[in-house]
């Protein structure tokens, strides 16, 4: 077990250090950032003095080295942009994309899952083909066109229908920003303010569009699996009632390999939350992101980037060790192969 | 520490604004403010910002033309000193006096290594105080153009910058971020109340402003929030949950004119979108005519601007919302006139017969450089170009890039061919011909000519008209400049952009060719 934890933790070094060269690299393809720097009137020279100022004339290999030996402490430099601490500005901006990550992953979950149950169950219904058609929507449609969408129907439309109906405008969602926000510590929380939690629902919604689809094609498609097996025809022999045998049977199997997927797209929802951000003017890491982009303000890129890889590395990490815990045969599997070796 | 003072400044700012009748703007556009240091960063969006903390000694009102503002009067006194009367009984929002110190600081302040507006200033030699109300500027010449340039120079506290350490401006090298990032101290009509760069900002009324007998009915408190994505901008200003937007894509102007309750202002803007051509080098570097330039010869430039249908670009590409220019430069520009506005007919056969007489008569290929997110449509320009182009033989190769791409190539002199904006800060044409005519002397001048265009008769035009102060004799060197210049086709103009404006009926205040709002003029209903 030792020895597997050891070689997970150096293949997880080993993919760090080499995304970080990469992006890196990369970063000298971005563009210059001088020219967004300074105005339209700078002289050459001015623009020459910055860039040495900036240590961007020295030769990329140093450049690099340079990189890694402030990112091991933290340091990622300050934005070209905004002249502040990468840090600090990850750090503002972390909160919100992990309580929209939270709330997306949340209702993606809270819906998917009983969805994927129902529709395996209740086989060749009017009801559940009508919600595999619309999974199929989801699953093909564009973040930033369902995002759209939804602005357009609960932002802008619904001002028309309300005012119709005489409700008050107040039941139409924000499409843009966080509404408002209470600091908990250095932590801005959109969690516990009426305004902060109406700004959530479309975002999260737009987000938990895709996984949600995700979920309920997995969940159904490992349920009508599983209820194919003998074990669960014993059971129905056994005389046990349909929720018995549906859901601590059926479904308990069924989870495993969806928790497995669930663990894995949770790191793709915090570098995939860049398009709803975007959409939803939502002011979380994505955003920023974006903006670093346009300005070729390397220093937030590349942290951006080594943190998403961070992330990535160990919730793969995790999920590879977790696997191995849960799954007793994966546990059998390794000791007899221990056991004959010897 | 500097949490108490915000929260001290806050709770003063909300005892001040009365919460009855708070008439709040919400506003916003597609990119924040850099900075609050006023000499950081000379960029558009943040001067709309700053302007509003800020005040210069010079001003521009809504018709463009200079008024006073921390100065009420300004005169040459002699060749090399222009004295500047100060206005008397002006506040800091913070309620201490301003004089002519706070001039001398800040003018000293934009002169030091880091200011990004030094250039603005480049003839200024020394400031000097004479009394608290009275500044004089020395320059290194005569300088006719000092109070324009003045305009963009804003006036800060300073024993504020003294107190938080901000007598120079942030510098990209300092590790720490400074007082001034984020904090302001000006003599403006609003002060900072909450400032969370790409997040948020909100300015309310500075209750010491000396302007508040004259401006009175302006919006006690500015909510600003930077929306990139242009649809969700105009979705939030059609469910009224914004009052005004400056940035509305072309394409949805329409929209936001059918929905009631809604507004535009349309107004040239002071930039002109023209093409420029390498007429200077032997060869082509992006073109299959090998040892000699084709762009060299002037009527194969001439053939070129003849046969670029600028009607089909301003109806087609930009829905109307461009004015087809003659020159570089946009109406509001010193020195513009209507005769050298006016363009040459689009005439293909002309054209044409002008290619066949050049020993180019089957064209030849070449690589237009083009950036695809700076100008209004910028890309769409270029690739209708191409197909105008093509009429005459001209085979293009359209490169479009993004502007951080795009800007450096031009400046390594590495493109024959490529699209181009200009704005004039000053307003006045000598800026234009010394950033786009003078030859390129990889120093001060001709910095942005990448035409390798060079005229000794023009350079020496442009130096004459920097010293010259009789405006009447300037003027005259300005009209020959033009006519030089006009006729060497070394840039073919395009158009000026039109910007428009988009609000809620609720809001009345005048548009500025600068394109940057100033929301003193603003009313609300």
């Amino acid at each position: 077990m030792l020895s597997f934890l050891v070689s997970r933790l150096l293949q997880a070094a080993a993919v760090m250090i080499a995304v970080s060269f990469l992006c890196f690299v990369l970063f000298n393809f971005v563009g210059d950032p001088i020219n967004n720097m300074v105005g339209q009137e700078a002289t050459p020279a001015e623009r020459a003095e910055l860039r040495h100022q900036l240590g961007l004339d020295d030769p990329v290999p140093i450049q690099f080295v340079r990189f890694l030996g402030n990112a091991a402490v933290g340091n990622f430099g300050k934005s070209y942009r905004m002249a502040r601490p990468v840090e600090q500005l990850i750090i503002e901006r972390l909160p919100a994309t992990l309580e929209l990550v939270f709330c997306g992953a949340l209702l993606a979950l809270l819906l998917g899952i009983p969805l994927g149950v129902l529709t395996a169950l209740r086989r060749d219904t009017w009801d559940t083909r009508a919600v595999m058609t619309f999974s199929l929507a989801g699953v093909a449609m564009p973040t930033f066109v369902s995002g759209i969408l939804l602005i357009y129907i609960f932002s802008v439309e619904c001002t028309g229908w309300v005012a119709w109906l005489g409700l008050p405008t107040g039941l139409c969602l924000p499409s843009f920003g966080r509404g408002e926000t209470v600091k908990i510590g250095w932590w801005s929380s959109g969690l516990f303010t009426g305004a902060g939690l109406k700004a959530l629902i479309l975002p999260s919604a737009t987000l938990a569009l895709f996984q949600m689809t995700l979920v309920l094609r997995l969940v159904r498609s490992e349920m009508l699996e599983v209820l194919r097996t003998d074990y669960i025809k014993f059971a129905r022999a056994r005389g046990l009632t349909n929720r018995a045998v549906h859901f601590r049977h059926a479904l308990k199997n069924t989870l495993l390999p969806v928790i497995t997927v669930i663990g894995l797209q949770i790191g793709g929802l915090i570098a995939f939350s860049i398009i709803t951000e975007t959409v939803f003017q939502w002011p979380g890491m994505g955003q920023l992101f974006i903006q670093s982009v346009q300005f070729a303000d390397i220093p937030v890129m590349a942290a951006y980037l080594v943190m998403i890889s961070f992330f990535f590395v160990t919730i793969n990490l995790i999920v590879d060790l977790t696997y191995a815990v849960i799954d007793p045969r994966l546990r059998v599997d390794r000791a007899r192969a221990v056991g004959n070796a010897h | 520490m500097r949490f108490s003072r915000l929260l001290i400044a806050t709770t003063v700012a909300l005892s001040l604004a009365s919460p009855l009748s708070a008439k709040t703007l919400r506003w916003a556009s597609v990119g924040d403010a850099l900075t609050l240091d006023p000499h950081a960063q000379n960029e558009g969006p943040t001067a709309a910002m700053n302007q509003h903390i800020y005040d210069p000694l010079i001003q521009r009102d809504p018709s463009l033309k200079k008024i006073p503002n921390l100065a009420l009067s300004w005169k040459p006194i002699a060749p090399t000193v222009w004295e500047f009367k100060l206005r008397p009984n002006v506040k800091f929002s913070d309620g201490t006096p301003f004089t002519a110190d706070d001039v001398v600081f800040s003018i000293t302040r934009v002169l030091s290594p880091t200011s990004d507006f030094k250039t603005y200033l480049a003839s200024v030699k020394e400031a000097k105080a004479i009394d608290p109300l009275t500044v004089q500027l020395i320059t290194d010449g005569p300088n006719p153009i000092l109070p324009d340039q003045l305009t963009n120079i804003f006036i800060m506290s300073k024993a504020w910058s003294e107190k938080n350490n901000v007598t120079k401006p942030q510098s990209y090298k300092d590790k720490e971020e400074t007082f001034a990032v984020r904090n302001a101290m000006g003599t403006g009509p609003f002060m900072v109340k909450q400032r969370d760069p790409d997040i948020k900002t909100v300015l309310v009324k500075n209750p010491n402003y000396w302007g508040k007998d004259e401006f009175k009915d302006y919006p006690d408190e500015l909510v600003y929030t930077p929306i990139k994505e242009p649809a969700t901008r105009v979705a939030a200003l059609i469910s009224g949950q914004l009052d005004f937007v400056l940035d509305v894509q072309l394409q949805d102007v329409a929209r936001v004119k059918q929905t009631p309750g809604l507004k535009t202002l349309e107004s040239a803007q002071i930039r002109a979108i023209f093409f420029g051509l390498d007429v200077g080098s032997p060869e082509l570097k992006y073109s299959d005519v090998k040892g000699k330039n084709p762009f060299a010869d002037k009527r194969v430039r001439e053939a070129m601007y003849k046969a670029i249908d600028i009607n089909a670009i301003k109806t087609k590409v930009m829905r109307n919302f461009a004015s087809p220019a003659g020159i570089i430069t946009s109406q509001g520009v010193n020195g513009w006139t209507k005769e050298l506005g006016a363009r040459p007919p689009y005439d293909i056969a002309g054209a044409k017969k002008l290619m066949a007489d050049t020993g180019y008569p089957s064209g030849f290929k070449v690589t237009l450089d083009c950036p695809n997110d700076r100008y209004n449509n910028d890309e769409a320009i270029c690739q209708a170009v191409v197909g105008m182009l093509a009429q005459i033989g001209i085979q293009i190769d359209l490169q479009a890039r993004s502007k951080t791409l795009h800007f450096p190539k031009l400046q390594k002199k590495d493109s024959s061919f490529y699209l181009l904006g200009w704005g004039v800060p000053t307003l006045d044409s000598h800026y234009v011909f010394s950033f786009m005519y003078q030859t390129n002397d990889g120093k001060k001048n001709g910095s942005w000519n990448f035409t390798g265009y060079s005229d000794p008769k023009l350079d020496a035009l442009v130096e004459k008209m920097a010293q010259e102060t009789d405006i009447e004799k300037r003027d005259g060197l300005i009209a020959d400049a033009w006519k030089i210049s006009r006729e060497s086709n070394a840039y073919l103009p395009l158009h000026d952009q039109v910007i428009v404006w988009s609000m809620s009926d609720k809001v009345d205040m005048p548009i500025f060719a600068t394109d940057s709002p100033y929301f003193r003029y603003a009313k609300m209903k």
